[in-house]
């Protein structure tokens, strides 16, 4: 967990509203999978959390979707330009020991992709199930296919995939699940949990990014509660309350 | 040689930045970026009587040059922090400010008495100017009378100086800044954040749960220069400044509005690394404006 500066290699648009930043950074090499670093984007004052779609030797890459005046700023920003980084921060998702069920919904994809890529290496099978709500906002079904994800798609609309929600497409598609690792809109959260044991990832407005603000906290069962930057983004199904 | 170092009641800082309450936790985390001895002081998070969970989320919204907060001092109870906080702050060779809070007059007290015993803790900073809170907070803040009164049962239950902070939520705060010191108070610590809103145009709602949340950060910082300057010409107690330092040269603003001291506040979440940057940054600030001392530079801004 460090600040770098990092020269931006590439920011651009790969589906509606949704864009692919690269950044040349020796801060991947520090990265677990569903972590996440923060931007300082110019111009505005909190840093934009946003998750690791892939972490490389000398690389970072991130996908974020325009969310308000911040990202927007951030989509504009070129290449060779530098922006301030701050991570890797968070939780991330454990490397079991098992196959793995992946199951995303819409920008909560990405953090899924440098997942599947640790689970494919260390040897283990990794169907991922990814819901959009249209095709023009479906993004990662290639790049999972190729690491080598059993990928199924659903689409609200029917556009891509099934019609309908990941949990339909699951059971339309006879995926057999076991342990499922998650990141996605709360609803989608909510099924996943009430359904099935694994690891979920949330995403809050938070400020500090460190656990020290206590901006983004969320309650446990017994009461306690959490920070979702600290010690989150990924928890355990059942440890706090969605 | 340029002398950072500043004496305050119970304070003996090596220099005048400390990270302000509710934006430092205890220190922890920071502590995984930098040696925190090298912070003039640490202003902790707000110790209340019992363990309280806040307000529900979202509790942060980005502003134009600043954030709202709506946290609700979330904190474990003060006999949580005596445990679990203190034993692990008493490592660091850097003062410690208590902030203290509670939603009645006897809950200020009941939070004093039990950190008296703490020799971690140097001087204790009452919190009557949290916006975000139904009972207590800005409530007494807000109101000369009730101000003096809990600064006074505070003072008499105090083993320690009590600093006052207040809330910048009022239309004359140098008769707040007078009432408090006439009660007994040490010092000032000022401004808490100012009360603001945020709506979402596309639900037509408040962005924050708690609907309003205090505003920081450097969109405050000429108000806080304002209202230091007036409470400094005011009172005879020093003040802490506090209100949106990002940079060195806000510190010399803060120093000539007339603040001893100062605290950083929302620029730790922007920069983690603010405060020690702010710390090396200094002597040439000084240097650059003819100085030799932070001490000499307090009230130069009305000084005759």
């Amino acid at each position: 967990m460090r600040t770098a500066a990092a020269v931006i290699v590439s920011n651009e648009m790969i589906a509606r509203d949704i864009y692919r930043m690269v950044l040349k950074t020796d801060l991947g090499q520090e990265v677990t999978c569903g972590q996440f670093v923060q931007v300082a984007v110019p111009g505005y004052f909190l840093r934009r959390p946003i998750s690791v779609h892939r972490a490389y030797e000398d690389k970072l890459s991130l996908i974020y979707r325009i969310a308000g005046d911040g990202t927007r700023t951030m989509s504009t920003l070129k290449a060779g330009e530098t922006v301030d980084l701050f991570g890797p921060l968070g939780s991330g998702f454990p490397l079991l020991d098992e196959d793995v069920t992946l199951i995303g919904g819409g920008v909560g994809v990405p953090p899924l992709v440098e997942t599947a890529f640790r689970y494919i290496q260390a040897g283990y099978r990794v169907t991922a199930v990814l819901g959009f709500s249209d095709k023009d906002v479906l993004i990662c079904r290639d790049e999972l296919e190729e690491l080598g994800c059993q990928v199924v798609i659903a689409t609200m609309d029917g556009s891509a995939g099934y019609q309908g929600t990941v949990l339909d497409a699951i059971e339309q598609a006879d995926v057999p699940v076991k342990t499922v690792l998650a990141c996605g809109p709360l609803p989608m959260l909510k099924a996943v949990a009430a359904r099935y044991d694994g690891y979920i990832s949330l995403e809050e407005r938070m400020a500090c990014g460190i656990g020290a603000c206590m901006g983004c906290v969320i309650r446990t069962p017994d009461g306690d509660s959490r920070r979702i930057c600290k010690d989150g983004p990924v928890f355990r199904i059942g440890e706090v309350e969605l | 040689m340029i002398d950072l170092s500043v004496s305050l009641p119970g304070l003996e800082l090596k220099n005048p930045i400390i990270p302000a309450s509710g934006c430092f936790g205890f220190g922890r985390e920071f502590a995984e970026l930098y040696d925190l001895n090298l912070l003039g002081g640490i202003a902790i998070k707000s110790a209340t009587p019992e363990d309280r969970f806040g307000n529900p989320t979202p509790r942060i919204a980005e502003t134009p040059a600043g954030m709202l907060n709506a946290i609700g001092l979330q904190n474990h109870g003060v006999d949580y922090i005596m445990d679990h906080e203190l034993p692990w702050l008493a490592q660091f060779d850097t003062p410690i400010l208590a902030n203290v809070a509670a939603s009645t007059e006897e809950g200020y007290v009941e939070v004093i008495r039990k950190l008296n015993a703490s020799p971690v803790i140097k001087a204790y900073e009452l919190n009557i100017s949290c916006p975000n809170v139904k009972h207590g907070g800005a409530a007494l803040g807000t109101n000369p009378e009730l101000a003096a009164r809990v600064t006074r049962m505070a003072c008499e239950a105090a083993e320690k100086p009590v600093y006052v902070k207040l809330s910048p939520n009022v239309t004359d705060i140098a008769a707040i800044a007078k009432a408090v010191e006439a009660a007994g108070a040490d010092g000032l610590v000022l401004i808490n954040t100012l009360l603001g809103m945020r709506i979402d145009l596309r639900t037509g709602k408040p962005v924050l749960a708690n609907q309003t949340g205090g505003l920081s950060g450097p969109a405050i910082r000429p108000v806080a220069v304002r209202m230091v300057w007036q409470c400094a010409q005011a009172v005879n107690i020093p003040i802490i400044g506090v209100g949106g330092i990002e940079r060195a040269e806000d510190v010399l603003e803060f120093l000539y509005a007339g603040a001893s001291a100062v605290e950083v506040g929302a620029r730790n979440f922007a920069d983690p690394y603010a405060c020690p940057k702010i710390i090396s940054a200094l002597p040439d600030v000084l240097t650059k404006y003819g100085l030799t001392s932070v001490r000499e530079a307090t009230g130069r801004s009305f000084r005759k």
